[in-house]
C-alpha cells in the first residue's frame, strides 16, 4: 500500500531528504504535491465548516459518496466504458454525497428527529447501500473491481500523474473560491442573523460552503479514503482554532497544518513500506492537534491554566495587601502576624503572591509576621481605595446591605480598570459619598481585627 | 445453490441469528441514544474501537473473543472520555471534538492493522468495516433431528453466543435501570436534582454502546452497526410519544430489518439475476433505512406528509379567519 520499496525497514537520511525535497522520483513528487495541495484546500474549507459546526455533516457526506461511486462504476461498465475513469467515479461520488446532505436536511427540517440522528442514519444507510452494490460489483464479469477499494481506504501508492493533477486542480479551485467568498463565509459563521438582516441568502451561502466541502472530500477520497477524509477537513481547523481569535489567521494556520500533514504523511508513506498514507496523514494531523490543544498560546490548555493561575495570584496579592492595610487601620501594629491573615489568603496562589510581593519589595518579612514597606503601603492604599469605592457604589446603586457588600465587592474589584475607578470616583463625589481627603473612604462594615 | 434443510441450518440460520441478535441489541440501546441526541456517539465509538481490536489481536495473536472484546471496550470508553476532555479543555463543539477523536483513533487502527497484516495473520480492514455475516457457520446440525442433541448446540458459532450474551446483559441492564435511563434521557437536570447521577448513567450507556458495537461489529461491521443503532429507534420515534411503546416498536423494526435484509440479500440470485448472494449486512442497513424512510414520509402524526397537510390546513384556516371580518365589514358598510 505504499509507494516505496519493500526492502529496508528504516530509510536512510539521504532517502528521506530526497523524498522530502521532491527528488524521490517523478511519481512520488507529483503525489506529494497533490496531497499537500489537498491538505491546504481542506484546511481552508474546513475552517468555515468547523466554525459553522458542520464537522459531522462532512463525515456524513464522505460516507454517503460510496453508493455514488459504485453506481457510477456499474453504469460505466454496463455502457461498455471503463469503470476506472476517475471523472466518472468522482461525479457519482459528488452526486450521492450531495443527495445524502439534502436527505439529512429534509429529515431534520420536516420531522421531529434531531439532526444527529438524521446524519447517523443517512451515513450508515448510504454506506450500506454502497456496500450492497459493491458486493454486486464483485459478481460482475470485469477485471476492474480492485479499483473501488482504494476509494474506501485511500491509496497514494497507485496514484498516477492524472490523479494527482485532478486533485491539485480541484484543490487550487476550492482554495480560490473560499478566498473569494471569505467575507460571506465569515458573516455566516459568526452572525447568521445579521447576515439575514443584511439581505443575504444564508441557505445559498451554506450551499456554496457545502459544495466546496463536497469538492475537497470527493478528490480527497482517492488519497486518504472516504472514512478518513473527514479528518483533513476537521482536524487542522480544530487545531488552528487554538492559536488565534482571528478568522484569517485561523484559516492560514489551518491551511498550513493541513498542507504539512498531507506533505509529511505522503512522504512517510513513500518512505516506509506498510504505512498507509491515509492513516499516517490523519495521525500527523492528530499530532498537530494535540500540540495545539496543549501548547498554543491563545487558547491552549497550558496557556489557559497559566493565565488562571496568574489571575488567582494577582487576586491573592490584592487581598494580602488590603488585609495588611486594614489590620493597621483597625489599630494593630505595623507588623501583622501571618496567622491573622490566614482566613483571608491561603493556598498555593497565596504563597505565590506572598513570594512575589516580598521579591517586589512591597512586603517585608519579619520574624513575628509581615509588614508593609512604604512602597507596599502606597499600593495597598490604592487597592483598599478601589475596594471601598466599589463598596460605596454597590451600596448607593445596588442597595446592598453594608454587612454583605464586602464579599460582593471582592468578586468584581480585581478586574476594575483605571477608567472605571475614575468614573466611580466622579459619580460617588457627585452624590457626596466620598470624604474630602485623598485616602480611602472609611469601611462601611466592621473590619476583621487583623491583629 | 439449491437450498436444503441442512444448508439452511448450517449457513442461513446462524447468520440470521447473529443479524437478529445484533440488530435487536443495537435497536434497544438506540432508543436512548436518539432521545439523548447522542446518535453520533454510537458512530464515534464504533469507529474508535478499531485500534483496541487490532492491539488486542496483535498482543494475543488470535481472534479469541474476550481479548478482542476487552481491547475494543477499552478503546471505546477511552475515546468517549477523550472526546469529552477535548470538548471541555479545548472549548470545541461536540461535533468537532468527535470528528477529531474518532478519526484519529480509526487512523491509528488502520495503520496498526497494516502492521498486523505484516505478520501474515487473518485480520483485514474489510471484515472490520463490513463484518462477515456470511462467514458465520454452524457446521454441527445435519437435520431437524440433530437439533435435539446438546453437542450440536455446544457447537454454536462463537459470534452468535457472544451476541446472545450481550443481548441478555443489555436487556437486563435496561430493565433494571429503566426508570433511571428514562428520566436521565428526558430531563437530566431534574434527574440530578432528584439525586440520580445523570453523569453516571451516561457513562453506563456509553459502556453498553461500546460493548454492543464490539459484539456486533464482527457480524455487521463498524459502520453498518450505526444504522442498527439509529434507524429502528428513529423510525419508532416518529410513530409514538410513549417510550415503552417506542422501544417495542423499534425492536419490531429491528427484527424486520434483520430478517428482511438477510432474506433479500440471500435471495438476490432469484430477483436480481446475480450469480451469488449480495452483502447481507449492507442489505440489513438498507432495509432499516427504508423503514426509516417510510416513517419519515408517512408516519401518521410526525411524518413529513402529515406535517405538510397540517401546515396546509393551518394556512387555510388562517386565510379563512383573515377573510371573515373583512366580509362582515364590507356588508356592514
Amino acid at each position: 500500500m505504499s509507494i516505496g520499496h519493500e526492502s529496508g525497514v528504516w530509510p536512510s537520511l539521504g532517502e528521506t531528504l530526497h523524498v522530502l525535497t521532491f527528488q524521490g522520483g517523478f511519481n512520488t513528487s507529483v503525489v506529494l504535491v497533490g496531497v499537500t495541495l489537498l491538505g491546504v484546500a481542506a484546511g481552508l474549507v474546513g475552517t468555515f465548516a468547523v466554525l459553522r459546526r458542520r464537522a459531522l455533516m462532512s463525515d456524513t457526506l464522505s460516507h454517503a459518496t460510496l453508493p455514488g461511486i459504485t453506481l457510477a462504476f456499474i453504469v460505466a461498465v454496463m455502457l461498455g466504458a471503463s469503470g476506472r475513469s476517475l471523472p466518472v467515479l468522482l461525479a457519482g461520488a459528488a452526486l450521492s454525497g450531495i443527495l445524502g446532505v439534502l436527505t439529512v436536511q429534509f429529515i431534520s427540517r420536516h420531522t421531529r428527529l434531531p439532526e444527529d440522528a438524521a446524519m447517523g442514519a443517512v451515513l450508515s444507510v448510504f454506506f450500506g447501500l454502497g456496500f450492497v452494490m459493491l458486493s454486486y460489483i464483485q459478481t460482475m464479469a470485469t477485471g476492474e473491481q480492485g479499483g473501488i477499494g482504494k476509494f474506501i481506504y485511500g491509496q497514494t501508492a497507485t496514484m498516477g500523474v492524472t490523479d494527482a493533477t485532478v486533485i491539485g486542480i480541484v484543490a487550487l479551485g476550492t482554495t480560490l473560491a473560499s478566498l473569494l467568498l471569505f467575507k460571506e463565509f465569515r458573516l455566516v459563521c459568526f452572525d447568521p442573523d445579521y447576515a439575514t438582516v443584511l439581505g443575504w441568502r444564508i441557505s445559498l451561502i451554506d450551499l456554496a460552503m457545502m459544495a466546496l466541502v463536497v469538492a475537497v472530500t470527493v478528490v480527497g477520497l482517492r488519497a486518504v479514503g472516504l472514512i478518513l477524509v473527514i479528518a483533513l477537513v476537521v482536524i487542522p481547523p480544530a487545531a488552528a482554532r487554538f492559536w488565534t481569535e482571528r478568522l484569517w489567521v485561523m484559516a492560514v494556520v489551518a491551511a498550513l497544518l493541513g498542507g504539512l500533514s498531507g506533505y509529511l504523511g505522503a512522504a512517510a508513506s513513500a518512505l516506509f513500506p506498510r504505512f498507509p498514507a491515509g492513516g499516517i496523514i490523519v495521525l500527523v494531523a492528530g499530532f498537530f492537534f494535540l500540540l495545539s490543544l496543549l501548547f498554543a498560546p491563545a487558547r491552549g490548555v497550558l496557556a489557559a491554566g497559566f493565565r488562571q493561575l496568574r489571575l488567582r495570584r494577582d487576586i491573592a496579592s490584592q487581598h494580602l495587601l488590603r488585609g495588611l492595610f486594614e489590620a493597621g487601620e483597625a489599630g494593630g501594629g505595623e507588623v501583622v502576624p501571618a496567622a491573622a491573615l490566614r482566613s483571608r489568603v491561603h493556598g498555593p496562589a497565596a504563597r505565590l503572591a506572598l513570594a512575589r510581593l516580598t521579591w517586589q519589595g512591597l512586603i517585608a518579612r519579619r520574624p513575628d509576621g509581615l509588614r508593609l514597606t512604604p512602597k507596599g503601603r502606597e499600593e495597598a492604599l490604592r487597592i483598599t481605595r478601589n475596594h471601598r469605592l466599589w463598596e460605596q457604589f454597590l451600596m448607593a446603586y445596588a442597595d446592598l446591605a453594608p454587612s454583605h457588600v464586602d464579599h460582593s465587592a471582592d468578586l468584581v474589584e480585581h478586574v476594575l480598570s483605571s477608567d472605571m475607578v475614575e468614573e466611580l470616583e466622579r459619580q460617588l463625589k457627585a452624590r457626596g459619598r466620598l470624604p474630602r481627603h485623598a485616602g480611602p473612604p472609611p469601611s462601611p462594615h466592621p473590619l476583621a481585627s487583623g491583629a | 445453490m439449491p437450498i436444503t434443510l441442512a444448508s439452511f441450518l448450517q449457513i442461513d440460520l446462524p447468520a440470521m441469528l447473529a443479524a437478529l441478535l445484533a440488530t435487536v441489541s443495537c435497536g434497544l440501546l438506540g432508543n436512548f441514544l436518539v432521545l439523548r441526541r447522542q446518535s453520533l456517539m454510537g458512530d464515534a465509538i464504533s469507529h474508535a474501537v478499531l485500534p483496541g481490536i487490532v492491539l488486542a489481536f496483535l498482543f494475543w495473536g488470535s481472534r479469541a473473543t474476550w481479548p478482542m472484546f476487552f481491547g475494543a471496550a477499552c478503546a471505546g470508553v477511552l475515546a468517549a472520555v477523550i472526546i469529552e476532555l477535548v470538548r471541555r479543555l479545548g472549548r470545541l463543539d461536540s461535533g468537532t471534538a468527535m470528528g477529531v477523536v474518532f478519526s484519529v483513533f480509526f487512523a491509528g487502527g488502520v495503520v496498526l492493522m497494516e502492521q498486523a497484516a505484516a505478520h501474515a495473520v487473518d485480520l483485514d480492514a474489510d471484515c472490520v468495516l463490513y463484518g462477515q455475516l456470511e462467514d458465520i457457520l454452524w457446521l454441527a446440525p445435519t437435520g431437524l433431528a440433530s437439533l435435539l442433541e446438546p453437542a450440536v448446540w455446544a457447537d454454536m458459532p462463537r459470534e452468535v453466543t457472544t451476541l446472545a450474551l450481550t443481548l441478555a446483559v443489555v436487556s437486563a441492564v435496561v430493565l433494571l435501570f429503566y426508570k433511571e435511563l428514562k428520566l436521565t434521557s428526558f430531563d437530566p437536570e431534574l434527574a440530578t436534582t432528584l439525586g440520580f447521577p445523570a453523569g453516571l448513567f451516561n457513562v453506563l450507556l456509553m459502556v453498553l454502546v461500546a460493548a454492543v458495537a464490539v459484539a456486533a461489529f464482527e457480524a455487521v461491521g463498524s459502520i453498518l452497526v450505526i444504522a442498527m443503532f439509529i434507524c429502528p429507534a428513529a423510525a419508532a420515534r416518529l410513530f409514538t410519544d410513549r417510550l415503552g411503546r417506542q422501544i417495542w416498536l423499534s425492536l419490531g423494526f429491528a427484527v424486520v430489518a434483520a430478517l428482511g435484509g438477510y432474506l433479500l440479500a440471500a435471495s438476490a440470485p432469484l430477483w436480481a439475476g446475480v450469480p451469488s448472494a449480495l452483502a447481507a449486512s449492507g442489505m440489513i442497513a438498507v432495509v432499516a433505512g427504508a423503514l426509516l424512510g417510510v416513517a419519515v414520509l408517512f408516519a401518521p402524526r410526525y411524518g413529513a406528509l402529515a406535517r405538510a397537510m397540517r401546515l396546509g390546513e393551518l394556512a387555510e384556516a388562517r386565510e379563512r379567519a383573515a377573510a371573515e371580518p373583512l366580509a362582515t365589514n364590507l356588508s356592514n358598510r
